[in-house]
């Protein structure tokens, strides 16, 4: 069938920040969807409120809203675009969630839009628990046993009914939040309870557990002509009862044999017909009994996924793009394949390698959080590895990970556990416990044992057990005694050269040299989507180690660009957006692009975004193999975060590193040499001192005087990074730190205590200085620049300080010997401005400034790097403009219980939301929204702030009540607002008895909390207001600045209107 | 033991042993599927062939006497990336290394299957001769090219009469319908098909003639699939022809290139064939598009089938090549794909619907 011609313009909506289970891969999914719908000639409205995304870059959709994304929000933007249709199925769960809403309500009937890809009873059937039930029921297919509930008293009869273990899984809800799994009655009231209060419709499923059953997903597309295809079945090593988010999973299956899977594939076209999914990509879940092959239908997802673009990068086939199409009349027949460009997408995928997800977690950044892995999901991010053998890619997948491993285990980083932990860590699903099967299989323990200890398939472990049987060869040589097919041998098992040189007692750049004396080296194989059957003409590598190189390079002229690796709190999809910027400008330049990246989320590992695309780990050795192989110009590291730069030093040996030198770096980074630079520049910085042991570092503390901040040197995203008050506090979190960066110094900085904080983001090259941007952060100094809301232009400096800002700028990128883009943080305090610090790289502010302004900046960037400049490009600053942008983070909070949530210096934000508009206050409404907080404007606000924030309390309790705010304080917050002559009502703390704080939280009797939480840790009266905040979703604010904005979003709101209008018209307008 | 892997291009390539020791000559010819390599090892259309599968993992979920094709191995060889000798699933006799050892097949296993597959596709399909032998008594590689060099062309060997029945052989349990299959190497999985839709089949031997075919009076006879070059099995060609117009025809792969040749059609060999359980067909009554198996190496000629009465109902999406054939006028239709799956897709099952229509 051709495309529809009766609809002329389509409405996107996208998922919002990057979140826990709702990640980079929409992004990815948008963005390939935005451009399928205009290649054919539609009208593309996209709303998003996540600046950091490739498709809300101004060129991807022909209008582009930032903007929170609730259904008055976007029944505005309809009233305004009067869009004919709403895809719904590409923006991941806030997408189809919103488009459920729109349709319900009545909006989309009252505009006469039409959903395609989906229908709204589609949608149904596929995210109610019970009409999904009883799809699967009519078309024979088994699901677990389960009883549907509203009511949490109602839960107790169902365990009576169905036994523990219970699986609780919430309606509509993303990545299982809410949901776990409940061993006894408390567990399970607790969990049911959580559950119904995230739930859109407040209804959650209790179902059997099936424990020890494997959980497997099959990616299914259909078009309108009833064509169906499986795009890639996947197995999950883990089983099931650990949220397929967070498993380690194999394309594609592994342990099926064809009747079994064909079984499956059966069942999943029989599903995608029955819940009546029209068009696109689905993600079919099912459950297979290993002891009999009986198989149940856990989930689907009427929607493009995250195991969507796991699958699209594991095979080639791009699903989002062939969902819009079909979305739009297409049938599978009438579109080509990308990749063969002569075959039809009307085929299934077959592939020869293997691929391993292995999911990223942050534990590390909470501490008291819990880490065993249940039904709810609790990964930040992912890896993707592909390999000639599982090995291979488990190897592969573990040193992209970034965790400081080399692969699964000799590299001089594996513990000692006893047996009895071992046991507790593998029944307990820990979410390291891949490293303890292999201590396990180390002490002997036999693979059936470890099996049942984890209900992970006899096969994986098998595999693991090849890896340490390797490792126990090799290790009774040295280098010169090793023979060469062992070392070859090694090399097709995944080793590293790092864990090489830790088993032969020898060292990294002697294991290569070794390697290459006897022609080990790895070879290029190709992603084609078809096992070699036809030609592909899209070149997507892998390395192996095997005889044959599909991919040997061109004549042109070529540059690398290094990515930035697994999502994880600290580098986030800001640095995939920069990257890809960075591609597109060097493509412009006409140099041939060379992506080097190992996360499947992202746009950068799309195959048609560089011209060549290596999806492989970014370590040194397999870095420099791609080099050897391409022979670039030169190599690209400032885009990709702190990943890139971690090995750009040893590249540097290798291979020209092309823009900021590392040089430029290390003088930014090392503290003496940056203290040196500011000094001889007259620039002021906090003062500071290095320690290498607990006496110096409390005799530099003594010395500058308490407050200080330390952290280690060499850190990403604030990692260990503290504010101090006293000796004893030092000494404890020294004993910590040296452990997390054992090599580097402690960095202690003079804190100044409530400064305000500015960042800047500015492009050099070498000659001259364009400032990007000004952002002035709403919270003060102290708190990490990417958990604090920030605003550009600034709102509250003058314009001295603003002139101190850019000179000081100007001046430190000359002196770095900056080209490309740097992010410098100032503290500014009593009109001094002082350099927090310097990063010679793209920032994560980048996307958001270049989404504010209408300046590229990473594109601009790249062209520097090149050797451009900036008077050639016409490049001007544009520094003020009408309108105002507020970024805000977001947290993962909600999903992480027992975590604190109070902003300090080390970063727990994931991702970020931007709010524009003409007035601030309205501005950070907007992004507070987007953030999911609905800041009150009239109501009761609660009020409990430290000692040192009473002063300033008293003008937040001022404005809230002029808003009409009734006030709450505990005892000593109202005490001092009552002198200031302010109505406060006085409420107990948790500690004084009943009714108190948290009794109103629950009983909703509170619309705002501001709590200012008193030094580090959670003291047990803020930490259980702010957790009570969050699981009843009250606003709740932890800072007096933040507090302050608040104030203004009300008054703003109160006077003026609510701007709606797409990036585009915002950028024309100077 | 080791092994040794020649082409007639002069490439060898070594690797580990596995299965039985000794020589093995045939044309080797690469599998796409990532699933089903019990089925491929039994299915008599591969008979004559050495079988690679590129999918690099081999022998992860053992091996079930449930999934044989036929009663035994019949491809020549195997080659593949990587042997799984610790199978896992529920359903696992024995591991694949013990498989061709009982059928005295021999295997080879760590080379570089996509390195093959690629000279396949881009000089054609190549005769080859695997060796596995100890490692001390490697052969001579010269030797070994030469030899592979000289073996006959596929099409110079009657492979089907190694893979038929003797004689004639009854299957059902006295059901309305009554067919006849000439047996060019029959699949079990077309026997199920058929039985499991109340039909008892005679199965017979590839050269038996038409008249004896009559004399069980059949509903329908059916052509089944074989391994090798259609036009040298003159026999059934001949036997088909005396049968059109008499009784409603059918056939599967080779039955539907005898069936062309009977009408007049002519056949050609691809240049590396269709093998795996992903391959579009469109069906033109419908315009729906399957996802199909194949397993064929030679293919009907489009222009050749004018004349003969035959109209093309279906086609490959990839290539364009002929998938379905039926006659204008007479009961008589088949496709060159695998509807009775085993590996691969159970979209096409219709394909015994619509039979059981024709034989209504």
């Amino acid at each position: 069938m051709p495309k529809r011609e009766d609809i002329k313009k389509v409405l996107l909506i996208g998922s919002g920040p990057i979140i826990i289970g709702q990640a980079a891969e929409f992004d990815y999914s948008g963005s390939q969807a935005c451009k399928a719908l205009r290649e054919e000639g539609y009208t593309v409205v996209l709303v998003n409120s996540n600046p950091a995304t490739i498709m809300t870059d101004p060129e991807i959709a022909d209008r582009t809203y930032i903007e929170p994304l609730t259904p008055e929000i976007l029944e505005r933007i309809i009233d305004i675009e009067r869009p004919d249709t709403l895809l719904p199925t590409l923006g991941g769960q806030t997408g189809l969630n919103l488009a459920t809403i729109l349709a319900e309500n009545g909006v989309l009937d009252k505009y006469k839009v039409e959903l395609i890809g989906a229908k709204l009873e589609a949608i149904k059937k596929a995210e109610d628990r019970e009409l999904f039930r009883n799809s699967m029921t009519r078309i024979g297919l088994e699901v677990p046993k389960s009883r549907i509930i509203k009511k949490v008293e109602e839960a107790s009869d169902v365990a009576n009914e169905l036994g523990y273990p219970l699986v609780i899984r919430p309606s509509f809800t993303l990545g299982g939040t809410g949901g776990g799994i409940a061993h006894n009655i408390k567990e399970l009231g607790k969990i049911v309870k959580q559950g119904l209060d995230m739930s859109l419709i407040k209804q959650v499923l209790i179902e059997e557990g099936l424990i020890g059953w494997k959980e497997y997903e099959l990616e299914v597309m259909r078009d309108l002509a009833d064509n169906v295809v499986i795009v890639c079945p996947v197995e999950n090593m883990d089983p099931m009862g650990i949220h397929t988010g967070d498993s380690i999973t194999v394309a594609p299956a592994q342990t099926l044999t064809d009747l079994e899977y064909q079984k499956l594939r059966d069942a999943s076209i029989k599903i995608m017909r029955e819940i009546g999914v029209e068009t696109g990509g689905s993600n079919i879940q099912f459950a297979v009994n290993p002891r009999n092959g009986r198989i149940m239908a856990i989930e689907m997802n009427p929607r493009v996924s995250r195991s969507s673009a796991l699958a699209s990068k594991a095979t080639g086939f791009p699903i989002a793009k062939i969902a819009a199409k079909l979305a739009i009349g297409y049938t599978l027949d009438e579109i080509p394949n990308d990749i063969t460009k002569e075959t039809p997408a009307c085929f299934e995928p077959t592939i020869d390698y293997v691929v391993v997800k292995i999911p990223r977690f942050a534990f590390d950044k909470f501490p008291t959080g819990d880490n065993t892995l249940t039904t709810q999901m609790k990964s930040v991010g992912e890896v993707m590895a592909i390999g000639r053998t599982f090995e291979e890619s488990l190897q592969k997948a573990i040193r992209s990970l970034e965790i400081g491993r080399a692969g699964l285990g000799s590299d001089s980083k594996d513990l000692d556990p006893s047996i009895k932990e071992i046991i507790h860590k593998l029944r307990a699903n820990d979410h390291e416990r891949i490293f303890y099967i292999r201590y396990a299989i180390k002490k002997g323990i036999m693979i059936s044992k470890i099996a049942k200890l984890t209900n992970i398939d006899p096969w994986f472990i098998d595999k693991i057990k090849n890896i340490v049987h390797m490792e126990e060869e090799v290790k009774r040589y040295k280098l010169d005694t090793i023979p060469d097919h062992l070392l070859k041998e090694a090399k097709t098992l995944g080793f590293s050269d790092t864990q090489l040189a830790f088993l032969l007692k020898s060292r990294e750049d002697e294991i290569r040299q070794k390697r290459k004396s006897k022609i080990i080296s790895p070879v290029y194989k190709m992603v084609d989507t078809c096992a070699g059957e036809f030609e592909a003409k899209t070149p997507y590598y892998y390395s192996t180690y095997e005889e044959k190189n599909d991919g040997p390079p061109t004549e042109k002229k070529k540059i690398i660009i290094l990515g930035s690796g697994p999502n994880r709190i600290g580098q986030g999809i800001e640095f995939d957006y920069c990257c890809v910027h960075s591609v597109l400008s060097l493509k412009d330049e006409n140099y041939e692009t060379v992506m080097v990246n190992s996360n499947p989320e992202t746009v950068s590992t799309d195959y048609d975004t560089s011209d060549r695309l290596y999806f492989e780990p970014i370590t040194y050795e397999d870095v420099l193999n791609i080099v050897e192989n391409e022979r670039p110009e030169g190599i690209v590291v400032q885009f990709g975060g702190q990943t890139p730069l971690n090995i750009s030093k040893k590249l540097s040996h290798d291979v020209p590193i092309l823009g900021t030198k590392p040089d430029a770096i290390d003088k930014a980074e090392n503290r003496e040499r940056f203290a040196k630079l500011l000094n001889d520049l007259g620039i002021p910085q906090p003062e500071n001192g290095i320690a290498y042991n607990i006496e110096e570092a409390i005799s530099v503390a003594r010395k500058l005087g308490y407050p200080v901040l330390v952290r280690p040197s060499y850190v990403l995203g604030g990692r260990a990074m503290e504010i101090i008050y006293d000796d004893d506090t030092l000494k404890k979190y020294i004993a910590e730190a040296i452990e997390v960066s054992p090599k580097n110094p402690i960095l202690i900085d003079k804190f100044i205590e409530d400064a305000l904080e500015v960042e800047v983001d500015a492009l050099c090259d070498g000659e001259d200085v364009v400032i990007g941007g000004i952002m002035e952060h709403i919270e003060e100094a102290g708190v990490h620049s990417g958990d604090s809301a920030c605003a550009l232009p600034p709102i509250s400096l003058d314009s001295r300080v603003i002139d101190k800002v850019k000179n000081y700028t100007r001046k430190i990128a000359l002196a770095l010997g900056v080209v490309g883009l740097t992010n410098i943080q100032y503290a500014i305090k009593d009109n001094i401005v002082y350099v927090l610090e310097a990063n010679p790289r793209a920032s994560r502010t980048v996307p958001f400034v270049s989404k504010a302004s209408g300046l590229p900046l990473a594109k601009i960037a790249a062209k520097l790097i090149v050797g451009r400049k900036l008077r050639e490009l016409n490049i001007k600053e544009k520094l003020e403009s009408k309108h105002i942008a507020v970024k805000e983070a977001v947290f993962p909070f909600t999903k992480l219980p027992g975590v604190d949530p109070i902003l300090a210096p080390e970063m727990k934000s994931t991702g970020e939301v931007m709010g524009i508009d003409y007035n601030f206050g309205i501005a950070y409404y907007k992004a507070e929204l987007a953030a999911g907080m609905r800041l009150p404007t009239t109501g009761t606000a609660f009020l409990s702030v430290k000692d040192r924030d009473k002063a300033k309390s008293v003008d937040v309790a001022k404005g809230l009540t002029e808003l009409g705010f009734s006030i709450l304080a505990t005892k000593g917050t109202a005490e001092y607002l009552r002198n200031f002559g302010i109505e406060t009502k006085t409420l107990l703390k948790t500690t004084e008895g009943r009714p108190n704080i948290v009794d109103f939280i629950i009983n909703k009797e509170v619309d705002l909390i501001i709590n200012t939480p008193r030094g580090k840790g959670p003291r047990k009266d803020g930490y259980e207001i702010r957790r009570a905040a969050i699981e009843h979703n009250v606003p709740y604010i932890t800072t007096i600045p933040a507090a302050l904005a608040a104030v203004k979003a009300g008054k703003a709101l109160r006077k003026g209107t609510i701007t709606m209008k797409p990036i585009q018209e915002y950028h024309a307008e100077r | 033991m080791k092994a040794a892997l020649a082409l007639e291009d002069g490439t060898v390539v070594e690797g580990c042993g596995f299965g039985a020791e000794g020589l093995a000559q045939g044309e080797l010819v690469f599998n796409t599927s990532m699933t089903g390599y019990v089925e491929a090892l039994t299915d008599p259309s591969y008979a004559g062939q050495i079988l690679m599968m590129t999918y690099p993992l081999i022998g992860n979920y053992g091996v079930c006497s449930e999934d044989y094709e036929s009663d035994r191995i019949q491809t020549k060889g195997f080659v593949i990336k990587h042997l799984c000798r610790h199978p896992s699933n529920w359903r696992s006799q024995k591991n694949l290394d013990k498989f061709l050892k009982e059928f005295n097949i021999p295997g080879i296993e760590g080379v570089d299957t996509r390195m093959l597959t690629l000279k396949a596709r881009i000089h054609g399909t190549m005769k080859a001769t695997l060796a596995v032998f100890k490692s001390k008594d490697m052969p001579n590689k010269e030797e070994l090219i030469e030899n592979t060099k000289k073996q006959p062309h596929i099409s110079e060997i009657n492979l089907v009469d190694k893979v038929c029945v003797k004689k004639p052989k009854f299957v059902g349990t006295q059901s309305k319908h009554h067919v006849v299959i000439i047996d060019c190497g029959v699949k079990n999985s077309i026997i199920r098909q058929l039985t499991v839709r109340g039909v008892d089949l005679h199965v017979v031997p590839y050269d038996f003639p038409a008249n004896k075919v009559m004399e069980y009076d059949p509903d329908a006879v059916f052509i089944s699939n074989g391994p090798g070059d259609p036009a040298r099995v003159t026999q059934t060609i001949q036997t088909i022809r005396s049968l059109v117009g008499e009784v409603p025809v059918a056939g599967i792969c080779l039955g539907l290139q005898l069936t062309s040749l009977a009408m007049g059609a002519k056949t050609f060999k691809l240049k590396f064939g269709h093998r795996g359980t992903n391959q579009p067909v469109k069906d033109f009554d419908t315009g729906r598009v399957f996802i199909s198996t194949q397993n064929h190496g030679f293919a009907v000629d489009d222009n050749s089938l004018k004349e003969t009465g035959l109209e093309i109902t279906q086609r490959n999406l990839n290539d364009g090549t002929v998938e379905g054939i039926q006659h204008k006028d007479l009961p008589l239709f088949a496709v060159q794909y695998h509807p009775e799956a085993g590996p691969g897709p159970h979209d096409t099952y219709f394909f015994f619907d619509r039979f059981m229509q024709m034989l209504e």
